[in-house]
């Protein structure tokens, strides 16, 4: 039994005594079931909303399938209830694929108001179709069994919901400590530095769009057959709301936060529900909702990362430490040529925003084995050049081929498979992963495992060579100290350097850096030009924008200088040197 | 379907989209200024419909006791957070505004109740009412954490509606209310008769229209606001107080949809929770806006109007499920055109 293991053992053995409890009152049972329920539904909005940065106030529907799939099938036409379940987890998932493919793709605020929208939808076609039975829905349906065991009173079901709240929440937390997790958990933060390094974005929050609604088809599946009835009502628009507030209350980022508020907010209701009309009278029952909304607007104020960061840090959990053990490193890049000639060929590369010409026309060509800086005033098109390069950016003219491959309108996911690996000017790093999960991403592509091989942990020797590659590149920039430390802890300048760790992860021909001194102490510029050196030496091409001219005269082998989107110079750092035109661009007038 | 049926179903959807076109502004207005999506917009409908009839019946609307709590609070949140730099002017203007001002509401409305008012004046108080409530709301729920996520906002945006809903409940009851119309004159056009109250609404929904519009090109206020809309810390930096931004555009939202809910109410009868799904129509006209389009939302809304009222006369059983998945074609609409910018997000 491991140390990450541990816990949940613990935590299942103390689920599985509570019924036995003596003079436990069957009511707590109830009680019980309705939070593994919640939970298995808030499970799905922590990895959507609180890791991947989707939000869904339409859970509830998917719920709503769930349930009336098996409650159809099983009253309509006898179907047993565990040959239903595989068939309400593809219902949900199927919608999920649907509604995914229209709503995921949307920017931030679009997709919580389009889930609002089809979860009323979707409630409304439940209430008036015939065949589930309109408002009044299904009843009847058979309860789970397993041979004469019927399970027909809260206290035997209680023990299938549980069992899928914990086996889910390990399954969970198996993706997340992953390669797909990791990035899934990327997503939040934008889409550029993911794309960058190959992760399919769109595909990753369909996963986690699927997977969610599979968790919510999976409790609505066993409310069913816990309610031995289905009604629209469980599955509306409220309903909805309240497991996003469940998630929010529990602590959107933590498996088992879902876990935990369901727990508080489960528990809170029914002590609304009993206490209220006591305090106020008759009326108590109409002030549940009230009493609810306040503390929500409450909570999000005094506590917006939820409890279970605060258990947390109450509770004497160690931070395990991940550092790799020795695996057999990763196969290399295999060479396509010899160590010479144009890697990268950039021919009259233009980029129009408007009537504003960013990059006019610009040509020039990195050599295997060549540290190449473009340099020019603030707004030259240098951060431009970069994106046309890698593929966040389509050039509306000209030509970039890498190693005479055409690269032209190609996504990022493609460029950076060519060998092609970047860094960012303003650092784009998920600042709660640590540095080693940070860095791992960068060898995203160098590993195979998917989602299912990862949720059932089959993952682990892909998993355990991408760790050591990383680990490998961290120690080579120098930040083997930092490896366990998170992200966004570390100093803008030590960033800076972790991404570079990251590129380098890639394995990758040619590096871009944009701007990877700024920040940086001078002793710590020249480790870094040191580093870039010995890249070079090793066979790599460097191409980097920088400002700090003192670094990049001695540093690079040849220099570019842009002007406005113009190439106005290109030669070595002594030619750039008395260039007049150079100094003209960068002092105003000749000097 | 005859002519007769057609041009009916047209205006019915006409006038029923106006209504949703007032209230897509009204949302596009805070989602710019604020980032807040308003759910809660739907209560200001409840709120300012069912103050109106109350007060036409001659009953003193329960709204005015939460008017007048949450000015407590937010009297409290005022001095709480300016209490190091406490001076009597900034009490005493906290004081009027927060305090002052709903217990002379309430005096009036004491002193109206019962006898027999006039519409105008109902409507004025009702106005009145809710713009307080407005006001507050976003001084207690939202000024707190102004600088937050989309998400913890719109989070926050859904608890203030489970508890402003929660409150109508308990202030009208579960029972519906009508109340009376603005003007019982009716003129007839061909075969189609316009009553007094549609053309109130066609009148109003325009004239709205061009206020904002008047507002927000014209004014100093209007183009602050746009200001912050645009950029917090740049608005803060020249002088514009964002709080007072946010503020004046929820005191817009609640009267517009105070006013939506007048205009509503000797139309259909109201619930405590009718507000919600009236807000919701006014939401999808402002997300095929894109939230930040005037035009395109009123246009839209009318769009939304007449399909309801289409479909509520062939498949009337549908009639919500059709007018929610209407905005699905427009999400995949928006997510072809989607633009590949980077956006950071926290």
């Amino acid at each position: 039994m491991n140390r990450r293991l541990l816990p949940i053992f613990l935590f299942a053995l103390v689920m599985a005594a509570i019924p036995f409890i003596p003079g436990m009152p069957p009511f707590w049972i109830v009680l019980l079931d309705n939070i593994g329920l919640a939970a298995l539904v808030a499970m799905g909005l922590v990895i959507l909303t609180g890791v991947g940065g989707l939000t869904s106030f339409g859970q509830a529907a998917f719920c709503g399938f769930g349930a009336y799939t098996t409650a159809y099938l099983t009253t309509a036409h006898g179907l047993s209830p565990w040959l239903t379940l595989p068939l309400s987890l593809l219902v949900s998932g199927g919608a999920a694929v649907f509604l995914g493919l229209i709503t995921v793709r949307l920017s931030g605020h679009y997709l919580p108001l389009g889930t609002i929208a089809w979860g009323i939808s979707l409630f409304y076609l439940f209430s008036k179709l015939e065949f589930l039975g309109r408002n009044d829905g299904i009843s009847g349906i058979p309860p789970l069994s397993i041979g004469t065991l019927k399970m027909l009173d809260p206290g035997t079901i209680y023990y299938a919901i549980w069992i899928a709240v914990i086996v889910c929440a390990l399954l969970t937390m198996n993706l997340l400590d992953s390669r797909t997790g990791r990035a899934i958990r990327a997503l939040r933060r934008g889409h550029v530095a993911a794309e960058a390094f190959g992760v399919q974005t769109a595909r990753a929050k369909l996963l986690v769009f699927i997977y969610a609604a599979v968790l919510a088809g999976l409790s609505g599946w066993l409310y069913a057959h816990f309610q031995r009835a289905a009604n629209p009502t469980p599955f509306g628009p409220q309903a909805g709301i309240e497991y996003l507030f469940i998630a929010v209350v529990g602590g959107a980022g933590y498996v088992w936060g879902g876990v935990l508020g369901a727990a508080l907010v489960v528990i809170l209701k029914e002590v609304l529900q009993s206490y209220l009309p006591l305090i106020f009278g008759g009326g108590g029952g109409q002030l549940e909702t009230v009493v609810f909304g306040i503390l929500l607007v409450a909570l999000l104020q005094l506590a917006p990362t939820g409890m279970w960061p605060w258990l947390v840090s109450v509770l004497p959990f160690e931070r395990k430490r991940k550092r790799p053990d020795a695996a057999e490193p990763l196969p290399p890049r295999a060479p396509t040529h010899p160590d010479s000639g144009v890697l990268l060929h950039v021919d009259k590369a233009r980029k129009q925003f408007g009537g504003v010409i960013a990059v006019n026309d610009v040509s020039f060509d990195v050599q295997a084995r060549e540290i190449v800086a473009l340099i020019g005033p603030n707004g030259a098109g240098k951060s431009t050049t970069f994106n046309l390069i890698t593929g966040v950016l389509s050039a509306t003219s000209g030509k970039i081929s890498v190693r005479g491959k055409s690269v032209d309108n190609a996504p990022p996911q493609q460029v950076v498979k060519l060998g092609i690996a970047r860094t960012f000017q303003h650092v784009k790093l998920v600042p709660d992963m640590t540095v080693l999960e940070n860095v791992a991403l960068g060898a995203h592509l160098r590993g195979h495992a998917g989602a299912i091989r990862s949720m059932l942990r089959l993952d682990r020797a892909d998993e355990a060579k991408l760790l050591a590659e990383a680990a490998r590149q961290i120690e080579r920039v120098g930040l083997g100290e930092q490896i366990d430390q998170l992200a966004g802890s570390l100093s803008l300048g030590q960033q800076r350097i972790v991404e570079i760790a990251r590129a380098l992860c890639v394995d990758p021909m040619l590096l871009l850096l944009d701007e990877p001194a700024a920040g940086l102490r001078h002793m710590e510029k020249q480790q870094l030009a040191a580093l870039l050196r010995q890249l070079r030496d090793g066979g790599m091409s460097v191409l980097l924008v920088e400002h700090d001219m003192g670094f990049v005269m001695d540093l690079a082998d040849r220099i570019v200088v842009l002007d406005f989107g113009t190439k106005i110079a290109e030669g070595t750092p002594a030619a750039i040197k008395s260039n007049a035109d150079v100094i003209k661009a960068y002092l105003g007038a000749v000097a | 379907m005859n002519t007769t049926i057609l041009l009916f179903l047209l205006q019915d959807g006409i006038t029923n989209g106006a209504i949703y076109a007032l209230l897509g502004l009204a949302l596009v207005l805070v989602f710019a200024v604020t980032r807040v999506i308003l759910i809660p917009q739907g209560e200001f409908i409840t709120f300012g419909a069912l103050t109106y009839a109350s007060l036409s019946a001659g009953q003193v609307p329960g709204t005015i006791r939460l008017a007048m709590a949450m000015g407590v609070v937010a009297f409290g949140f005022d001095i709480f957070t300016s209490r190091k730099s406490l001076h009597t002017k900034l009490v005493l203007r906290a004081l009027a505004v927060n305090v002052l001002f709903p217990l002379l509401l309430w005096g009036v409305l004491l002193a109206l109740a019962g006898r027999p008012a006039n519409v105008a004046a109902n409507i004025a108080l009702s106005l009145l009412i809710v713009a307080a409530i407005g006001l507050y709301l976003y001084r207690i729920a939202f000024q707190p954490i102004a600088h937050t996520s989309v998400l913890v906002l719109l989070i926050a945006s859904v608890g203030c509606h489970l508890a402003l809903q929660g409150f109508g409940l308990v202030f009208f009851g579960a029972e519906g209310q009508r109340g009376p119309p603005v003007s019982n004159a009716a003129l007839t056009i061909g075969a189609l008769r316009f009553t007094g109250q549609s053309l109130a609404v066609y009148g109003i929904t325009i004239a709205l229209i061009i206020g904002l519009w008047l507002f927000f090109g014209f004014t100093l206020y209007g183009k602050a606001l746009r200001a912050t809309a645009v950029n917090r810390l740049g608005a803060r930096l020249v002088g514009i107080r964002t709080s007072l931004s946010g503020q004046i555009a929820f005191l817009l939202a609640s009267v517009i949809g105070a006013i939506s809910g007048i205009l509503i109410v000797p139309i259909t009868t109201l619930y405590y929770d009718t507000g919600f799904l009236i807000g919701l129509k006014g939401f999808i006209a402002a997300i095929i806006g894109g939230l930040v389009s005037y035009p395109l939302t009123a246009v839209a809304a009318l769009v939304v109007g007449i399909v309801e009222a289409f479909s509520s006369f062939y498949a009337s059983n549908y009639k919500e499920v059709i007018v929610f998945t209407l905005i699905l074609p427009v999400l995949v609409l928006r997510s072809l055109a989607a633009p590949a910018v980077e956006e950071e997000k926290d």
